[in-house]
Parts: structure tokens; C-alpha cells; sequence
């Protein structure tokens, strides 16, 4: 635990994140809640980031499957458009930017 | 029967015709070989094709600021999946910004950024410079390829400028699919150099705003040496700032209906990060501003988020939820919880009510006002963009597929920023006075692809 608490510290010393979040197994809608930052946490986000480096093999479809997820409003970013507008609004009225896609520089109005 | 389906048909002509026009310009732009044989564009008859998105969108602030927004894209997608895409952002800014100040009991005189003439703030009003206006175009290109099997990668550079910013910008990003496609793991690097030349100059650090010059009517000498005073608290007539970001991204396919995605971002922003225009009110203990002192940041800033977003198809509508909690060594901290829901109408045609919710902490430099007597701090602002916040949007949007396959749809929203207390307490008159405003925004949009 000792290790796993050292990682956790490092890679995320003030974190608050997505909690019970089951990813593998049998994620379902609203089963996710924000709790605040907690050991138990941190090592959600380990627990995560480990499922992600084995790959979730057992996820996923076959290529005759994707019906819904081909239609164009199930892509992750469906109106780019959008999206590139409220970056920007939101990039000038607040703190933060970026997560989804790049938040960088890019105007002068922050 | 026959007439109506006559103007049908010259309906979508004059639609490809719009179509052919701007492909036929954008490859003559490009200097394509095949623009003078290129076939009139039909999803149907050719693999390879242009699509054209455009918006416009228009944000206005209650009393505040106004801006105006075109974007226009282009996406070439080619036979052998490449996508080349180009896009032309113009936006114009103009109305009143908080200049940090806090408000008073009394009328208040702020001298322009230029130094060249003032402006008044009313008894108890949030000051607000009202000169703020600005014109910008951005030009993005972005090329998309696979590499080789299971490898896509993508390269794109950007030019912003406005009257006083330059910004370019350039990123890569590198994706790997397996598991049948339904895994997907991303890497990404951008970078950006801006320069910032405001108008008056870049004020030295708690420098006091000096009087106005070049208004008055007095005597050469006095106003030569208002100008000389006016020099004097600036450092220069511009400064730069780097942007530098890395992001990666895991997207999984969970079942038929359902698509996550897991972004970490890491960014140094490194350079001139203080807003020029921007002041302290340096008040004392009674709460009466003494003087007006410009602010100052550190030169540095790390930020990293971590990012979580879901799609869920149920048997009609889409549920689309995402997450975002952001942090950094200016100890901000952010939540961003946003959600949409695709709702079909039939017909093409389609509602989708947003709701997005934001919270952040304040930078820990962050003070509405200095207090006289005290020292100074190395950083200060009062700028309420980096104080304590909560925010909502909540919006409509309605879409409809028109003859001939072209979206149309129309947005809506209201967006609201509620800044509060950090913990300062205000002494005496500022008590009484509203030192954490609202800010009431609506936004409006209207798009159309082809």
C-alpha cells in the first residue's frame, strides 16, 4: 500500500474524481458520483489507470454491431463546431480550458 | 404535382451549385490539379468530397460585453481516409470589461489603458472599462492520416491575430486502435507562442495608474510630463507567453450503445500571463480606494485536468455526460459537469436541451482589493476570473435536415457566472457595496452545413 499510496500522491496530489466507477465490469448510467478528495480516490484513479494499460479486452463489439454507434450524433464530439465556439467563450470567462481537446493559447482574451 | 417536384429539383441545384462554387474556390485556393475536372459533388457519385460547416453566433453580456462570431470550415475527406480540414474564425468584441477595481461610495475616474483620456465609474457601480473592442481572424489547418494499420495521426497549425495579439500555434497527435477497433489510445503535444503588444504598453507591476494625458488643455510642458509619467510605469510595448500542452486519451467502446473517453491533460504556460488593463483598488482601512495599482501574476502556470465523458444510446434519445476536473500550482481547482440530450423528432430533425455546470476555487494570489499599509504581495488580481466562481448555462438547441441532405439548426442558452467571497473580509464602506457582481450572458447561434 505504501507504494501504491506514493503513486497515488504523486500523480495526483489534490484530486477529486469520478468514484465508484466499476469500468470494466458493468458500468451503467448514473453510477458515478463526485466525492470529495479522499484516499479511496486516488486510488480509484490508480485502479483506472491500470484497467486502461490492460485493455479492457473483453469490452466492445463486433464490426457488425456498430449500428448506433456509427450514426454521426454517437461520435464523441458530434458538433465540432460547437464545440470550438463554447471553447472559446469559456476559455475567456474562466480559469480553466482544455480536457477534451486542447486548451491552449490561441487569444488574447484571457 | 410535377411543378412542385420542378422546384425541388432547382432547389438542390442551386444547393450544389453553392457547393460546387465553394469547392471549385477552395481547391483553386489550395492549387488542386483536378479543380478544372472536378465533377459536381455528390455524397453519392464520388468518394472523395468537400463538406462545408459554417455559424454564426452572437454572446452578449447584460451591461457588459457584446462579440460576434463566423466560423466557416472545410473538410476534404479522400479515398484513402485522409481529412484534410480547414477553418476561418472572425470574431468582434466590443462593450465594457471589469477592470477589477471594487466599487465605491463616490464617483470614480479610471484613466483609459492608452493613457489617453478617462472614463467615469457611477457611485456603487463594479467598474467597467468601456473601451474594450477587438477584431480577431483565426485561420486552423489540421491534416488527418493513417499511417499504417491501426495508426492514425494528425497535424495541424494555427494563426490568430488580433489588434494586439498574435498567437500561432502548432499540434500532433498520434492514435493506436485494437481490440477490434473498440480501444483506442491517444497521444497528443501542442504548442503555442503568442505576443501581446496592448494598447498603452505593458505596466510595470503595481505601478500606480497615472493621470490621463493628451485631453487636456493646460500647457505643453504639463502635458509632456504627463506623458513622461505615464512612460514611467510601463516596461515595454509588449511581452510573449508559451503554451505548452500534452494530452492523453483512452477511448473505449462498452457495448452497442454505449462510448467512454478518458483524457489527461498536462500544460505549462510559461511568459506574460498579468492582464494589462486590469487594476487593484488600493483602499484604506475606512474602505475608500486611495489608489489604483495594476496587477501582477506570476510568470509561470501548470495545469492538469483529467476528463471523462460518456455516450449512451437509448432506443431514440442520446445521453451525452461529461466531467472535467482541472488543477493547478495556482492552487484553482475546477469541476465542469456537462450534459446533452439528443431527443429525435422524426424527419431528421431533432432538440437538444444542454445543461452545464462549473465550479472553480480561487488562485491563491487572487484579492479583491489591497489594503493600505500593508505590504505588498508579490501577485495580486482582482480580475473575478480567477476567484472564486460557480457558474450554469442551460440551453436549447433545435436542429432540422433540410431538401438535399443540409443541417440546419438553431442554439439558445444562458449562461451565468455567480463570483463570490474568497474569505477576504471588507472593511468599512465596502460592507455595503457589491464586491462579487453576476455576469448574465445569452448566446446565440445559428448553423448551417452543406
Amino acid at each position: 500500500m505504501g507504494l501504491l499510496d506514493s503513486l497515488a500522491d504523486k500523480l495526483f496530489p489534490e484530486c477529486l474524481l469520478i468514484n465508484n466507477y466499476s469500468f470494466c465490469n458493468q458500468i451503467h448510467m448514473g453510477s458515478y458520483e463526485v466525492l470529495k478528495m479522499n484516499k479511496k480516490c486516488k486510488y480509484s484513479l490508480v485502479f483506472v489507470g491500470v484497467v486502461l494499460a490492460t485493455g479492457c479486452s473483453n469490452l466492445g463489439v463486433e464490426p457488425w454491431e456498430r449500428d448506433l454507434l456509427a450514426k454521426e450524433q454517437m461520435a464523441l464530439t458530434s458538433s465540432p463546431i460547437d464545440s470550438a465556439l463554447d471553447d472559446h467563450i469559456y476559455f475567456s470567462k474562466e480559469a480553466s480550458s482544455g480536457g477534451k481537446s486542447f486548451g491552449g493559447g490561441g487569444c488574447g482574451c484571457n | 404535382m410535377q411543378l412542385v417536384g420542378g422546384e425541388k429539383i432547382n432547389g438542390t441545384a442551386n444547393k450544389i451549385n453553392l457547393k460546387l462554387v465553394l469547392t471549385l474556390a477552395t481547391s483553386a485556393l489550395l492549387g488542386s490539379t483536378q479543380t478544372g475536372a472536378t465533377p459536381i459533388p455528390s455524397d453519392t457519385t464520388t468518394e472523395e468530397s468537400w463538406s462545408f460547416d459554417s455559424a454564426f453566433l452572437y454572446y452578449s453580456e447584460a451591461d457588459r460585453v457584446s462579440a460576434a462570431e463566423v466560423i466557416f470550415s472545410a473538410k476534404k475527406t479522400y479515398n484513402d481516409d485522409s481529412i484534410l480540414n480547414l477553418k476561418l474564425t472572425i470574431d468582434a468584441l466590443t462593450g465594457a470589461s471589469a477592470n477589477g477595481a471594487v466599487a465605491q461610495p463616490n464617483v470614480q475616474t479610471f484613466t483609459r489603458p492608452s493613457g489617453k483620456g478617462n472614463y467615469n465609474v457611477k457611485t456603487g457601480d463594479t467598474p467597467l472599462d468601456d473601451t474594450f473592442k477587438d477584431t480577431r481572424v483565426q485561420l486552423n489547418g489540421q491534416w488527418s492520416q493513417v499511417l499504417a494499420q491501426n495508426f492514425t495521426s494528425s497535424v495541424g497549425a494555427h494563426l490568430s491575430k488580433e489588434y494586439d495579439y498574435l498567437s500561432l500555434g502548432v499540434n500532433g497527435n498520434l492514435a493506436y486502435d485494437f481490440n477490434k477497433k473498440n480501444s483506442t489510445i491517444s497521444f497528443g503535444l501542442s504548442h503555442f507562442q503568442d505576443t501581446f503588444s496592448p494598447e498603452g504598453g505593458i505596466p510595470k507591476p503595481f505601478a500606480s495608474m497615472p493621470l490621463a494625458y493628451g485631453q487636456y488643455n493646460g500647457n505643453g510642458n504639463g502635458n509632456n510630463s504627463r506623458e513622461t509619467i505615464h512612460d514611467a510605469t510601463r516596461m515595454g510595448s509588449d511581452d510573449d507567453k508559451t503554451t505548452s500542452d500534452i494530452m492523453v486519451g483512452f477511448t473505449q467502446v462498452i457495448n452497442r450503445r454505449m462510448v467512454t473517453q478518458f483524457n489527461y491533460s498536462y500544460s505549462v504556460v510559461d511568459g506574460y500571463l498579468t492582464d494589462p488593463f486590469k487594476v487593484l483598488s488600493l483602499v484604506d482601512t475606512s474602505g475608500i480606494a486611495q489608489d489604483y495599482l495594476y496587477e501582477n501574476r506570476p510568470d509561470k502556470r501548470t495545469k492538469q485536468s483529467v476528463f471523462a465523458q460518456t455516450k449512451y444510446h437509448f432506443d431514440e434519445t442520446i445521453l451525452d455526460v461529461s466531467y472535467r476536473y482541472m488543477w493547478d500550482d495556482w492552487k484553482i481547482e475546477s469541476h465542469t459537469l456537462d450534459t446533452r440530450l439528443y431527443i429525435p423528432l422524426g424527419e431528421g430533425s431533432y432538440l437538444e436541451p444542454h445543461l452545464r455546470l462549473y465550479q472553480q476555487t480561487a488562485a491563491e494570489y487572487y484579492q479583491p482589493f489591497l489594503m493600505q499599509g500593508e505590504a505588498l504581495p508579490e501577485f495580486a488580481s482582482a480580475d473575478y476570473r480567477i476567484g472564486e466562481m460557480t457558474a450554469y448555462t442551460v440551453g436549447l438547441k433545435y436542429g432540422v435536415k433540410l431538401d438535399g441532405g443540409n443541417d440546419l439548426s438553431f442554439r439558445l442558452e444562458y449562461y451565468r457566472q455567480d463570483s463570490e467571497s474568497a474569505g477576504h473580509k471588507a472593511p468599512g464602506v465596502l460592507a455595503n457595496l457589491a464586491l462579487y457582481e453576476s455576469v448574465d450572458a445569452i448566446i446565440a447561434q445559428v448553423s448551417y452545413s452543406f
